[in-house]
């Protein structure tokens, strides 16, 4: 058999060789079987530290308290007191430093969320009084007879 | 919306009735000429197979033609990928990092392998001929001639030996290298079934018949194409015969056309039956059992793609070439109907996988319509629309124009092979 | 002579002796296998889900939306909530409307008006990424970018990410999605950056119904687990076997 046969061999070879080398320089050196199972622990390993660092932008609802506490205070005594006050405030991470006010969501939609009527037996959904949004007080904003911090209807 | 928030899949789905927030339809037109064209590259590649090595001496011809052609579809059959990836940059991932439980990821390396197969196949055939035109070039003059030299150096790879023994290995290691790539082109296009067939979410894609469903079809699709772009090319040679007044000669191509058309003919509807009967068998299964996901497939097959499915692809694209070819009296022009016909089928059956498959949601209450984007108005709407697919479908003959002024494939010039 | 081999013997036991001790211990201390050894998986987090408790207000996936920088006004979520309706009729109305974002703030479904009169039984169901034991996702993906912790969370590596799409096809519960402004695959992690920091993920804080809670499976005094081990819960789509983490109290049949 005649030797130039294999020169399309020595092509791939080099070809694969190759890929192999640039392995070295484009493969991360973490990269690789982090686990029990080629099938679903096979993974570059510093990705998982970037996740861990990805900045939160919710704050616990402790910190409000500290400073808040008299809006808190009003809250967790009116029929509101399950609501966290950044549902309306919107994230607080990074105030009062990096943020010195934190946005009002003051609009109707935010408040028919909840208080849109929607009479679903077996839903808990029936059991929060509400309103018929496109009827009552239309565009107007609820807060302006509904303090969100003590929305006690009795009140009124 | 700015063109930040373009959402993949958006732009052109159009939901109906209930479908989770996030489905959109992801795998659009790309994703339906990627099968496509690997299917043609492994059809073009297991006809020329029969040539080398079941010694179908009748097909010596088409065989030289076919085995080119592959090589100017091999290329293109990547670019789909590539127009599909939202990072295409680090297309070359699946051969540095490959997750091998990946239908995609081991497919990189069969392609790969694939590749390597038809070039030094194509190298084992023609290599006779580039070092006789590296001779032939030798005292010609002028810088084209020149650089036409130093290619054909660089494509005998330094091996310049002609004499009988040599190119009697040649051919020998070419056979080997032929049968060796069929299975290999048996697994290239029933790895795409697999991508398909092993996906469990997708209840239309979820079978194991896809992977030889693919198989078959794309055997069909090859052999049609080869014999498709032949025919025009004999056709196109003998009008230029008979403009030069070589009349003899245009009847003496008619002759080995026809012969090589017939022979190619029977191989093509053997496929063809075989690919059709697996279908129906699923579809037959599937009403059988009546799965759950059942009622919104039936509404789909026999609803919104009746049209696509049952007259296009079905009758139009299989049941009608399957007539025109078996009837006797069998014409060129008859035979070039029946070839775009099921060109055409095979085309209509990847739509109605890929794009059928994300025409119900996963909720199985709720339908997307795939809106497919004609004129672009942006890089995404050009990669993932109509003008997308014409640029991949044009590439291979653009390509193959090229390789063919370095390995001749078509009548008299072809190679030893 | 006997005394030489006796000699070559003794040099060749301790030679290789010596050698296999840098080779045992590049093998018992390869990073794999210390890892896997010494985490014994004593995490394992799971999600509950009280669709009786849910009412729909959608304050879940605008505060994940905000959490995780998902493009606010983008069609997708990482999170999202489906109301459910099923009339006398028999027939099921199933919507959520910009994933649920801004709540369910009217009685129309796709326009059509439902009189509540009409109603069998409605309901909300909050859905995420079920961090499953067997994820499809992970099996896919053809380059290793997204896998599963050991603490049992599947997460997506932005930079090794191609953006092929056969996770997101492969998922069978539609949880994944492509990030409009990353351009790779994407889908709830669990708040992966909040709960190993002590923090509780985005909507478990924001739900004020306690719809929404996270535990340990691993540890039996969590109360999330207890409820696991000792209520009737439900998963989705077991068939497909996932191992679904993401357990609910109150699934009803025709949820999808």
């Amino acid at each position: 058999m005649k030797k130039h046969v294999l020169r399309p061999l020595w092509v791939a070879i080099f070809l694969v060789g190759s890929i192999l080398i640039a392995r070295v320089f484009l493969v991360p050196d973490d990269f690789g079987v982090h686990g029990d199972s080629f099938t679903y622990n096979f993974y570059r390993l510093s990705n998982v530290q970037e996740w861990k660092d990805f900045p939160a932008k919710y704050t616990s609802e402790k910190r409000c308290r500290r400073c808040h506490d008299e809006n808190a205070g009003l809250l967790r005594e009116s029929k509101h007191a399950k609501l966290r006050c950044q549902n309306c405030h919107g994230p607080g991470a990074g105030h009062p430093k990096e943020i010195e006010r934190l946005s009002i969501n003051t609009t109707r939609d935010h408040c028919l969320r909840c208080h849109q009527r929607l009479a679903y037996p077996s839903s808990q959904r029936a059991d929060l009084p509400g309103i018929d949004g496109a009827k009552h007080k239309k565009k107007k904003e609820c807060r302006k007879c509904h303090n969100p911090h003590h929305p006690d209807l009795e009140d009124m | 919306m700015s063109a930040d928030l373009v959402v993949h899949g958006a732009e052109w789905t159009v939901k109906e009735l209930f479908v989770y927030p996030n489905e959109f339809i992801y795998w659009s037109i790309q994703i339906v000429m990627y099968p496509y064209m690997t299917g043609l590259v492994a059809g073009a590649f297991v006809l020329s197979s029969l040539y080398h090595v079941f010694g179908q001496k009748d097909l010596k011809e088409i065989a030289q033609f076919s085995l080119v052609f592959s090589l100017a579809l091999l290329p293109v059959a990547a670019v789909p990928l590539l127009l599909h990836l939202q990072q295409p940059l680090r297309a070359m991932e699946p051969l540095l990092t490959p997750h091998f439980t990946s239908a995609i990821a081991a497919f990189g390396i069969v392609f790969s392998t694939y590749a390597l197969i038809v070039l030094s196949e194509i190298w084992f055939v023609y290599r006779g001929y580039f070092v006789a035109q590296v001779h032939a070039l030798r005292d010609q003059p002028g810088i084209g001639n020149s650089l036409r030299r130093s290619v054909y150096r660089g494509l005998t790879l330094g091996a310049y030996d002609v004499s009988d023994e040599a190119l009697a290995t040649d051919h020998k290691a070419a056979k080997i290298l032929a049968a060796v790539g069929i299975p290999v082109a048996c697994f290239l296009h029933g790895y795409a079934g697999f991508i398909f067939g092993s996906v469990k979410a997708n209840a239309l894609w979820m079978s194991p018949l896809m992977p030889v469903i693919f198989i078959m079809s794309a055997v069909v699709s090859g052999i049609a194409l080869c014999m498709l772009t032949y025919i025009v090319i004999m056709e196109w040679q003998a009008f230029r015969n008979r403009r030069r007044g070589g009349a003899v000669q245009a009847s003496e191509i008619r002759g080995a056309e026809a012969d090589v058309v017939s022979k190619s003919a029977r191989y093509l509807l053997g496929f063809l039956v075989a690919a059709i009967s697996l279908e129906i068998l699923d579809l037959i299964f599937r009403g059988y059992t009546a799965m759950k996901s059942w009622d919104i497939l039936r509404s789909v097959m026999y609803g919104k793609d009746f049209m696509n499915i049952f007259v296009l692809q079905y009758t139009l694209g299989n049941l009608v070439p399957f007539i025109l070819l078996i009837l006797p009296g069998r014409t060129i022009k008859r035979t070039v109907l029946a070839l775009l016909l099921v060109l055409f089928g095979v085309f209509m059956m990847r739509w109605n996988v890929v794009i059928g498959g994300q025409a119900f949601s996963l909720s199985f209450s709720g339908y997307m319509h795939y809106h497919i984007p004609i004129i672009p108005h942006s890089v995404e709407t050009f990669k993932e629309g109509v003008f997308g697919a014409l640029f991949v479908i044009t590439l291979p003959f653009i390509l193959f124009w090229g390789i063919n002024k370095f390995v001749p494939s078509l009548g008299r010039d072809a190679g030893t092979g | 002579m006997s005394c030489s081999r006796r000699e070559f013997l003794k040099n060749t036991m301790a030679g290789a002796v010596a050698a296999a001790m840098p080779a045992c211990s590049v093998i018992l201390l390869a990073p794999g296998e210390a890892k896997a050894m010494t985490d014994g998986s004593k995490l394992r987090w799971a999600f509950l889900v009280d669709t009786e408790k849910c009412v729909g207000c959608g304050l879940c996936v605008d505060a994940c939306k905000t959490e995780n920088e998902i493009p606010y006004d983008a069609p997708v979520s990482r999170t999202w909530v489906e109301r459910y309706v099923i009339t006398k009729d028999g027939e099921t109305h199933i919507d959520s409307p910009k994933a649920g974002r801004d709540g369910f703030t009217t009685g129309e479904i796709r326009g059509e008006e439902i009189d509540p009169e009409d109603i069998d039984k409605a309901f909300f169901v909050p859905k995420l990424c079920n961090q499953c034991d067997n994820p499809p996702c992970v099996q896919v993906c053809p380059v290793g970018a997204t896998y599963q912790t050991d603490d049992g969370v599947v997460l997506v590596d932005r930079k090794w990410c191609i953006g092929c799409g056969y996770c997101v096809m492969a998922c069978p519960y539609g949880v994944r999605f492509f990030h409009p402004i990353h351009k790779t695959a994407e889908k709830c992690n669990f708040c992966y950056h909040r709960i190993t920091d002590g923090k509780q993920a985005a909507c478990v804080q924001a739900c004020p119904f306690e719809a929404r809670k996270m535990g340990n499976l691993r540890d039996p005094e969590d109360p999330v687990t207890k409820v696991i081990s000792n209520e009737r819960v439900q998963v989705l789509k077991d068939e497909y076997g996932t191992k679904p983490h993401v357990f609910y109290l109150g699934l009803d049949e025709k949820v999808r």
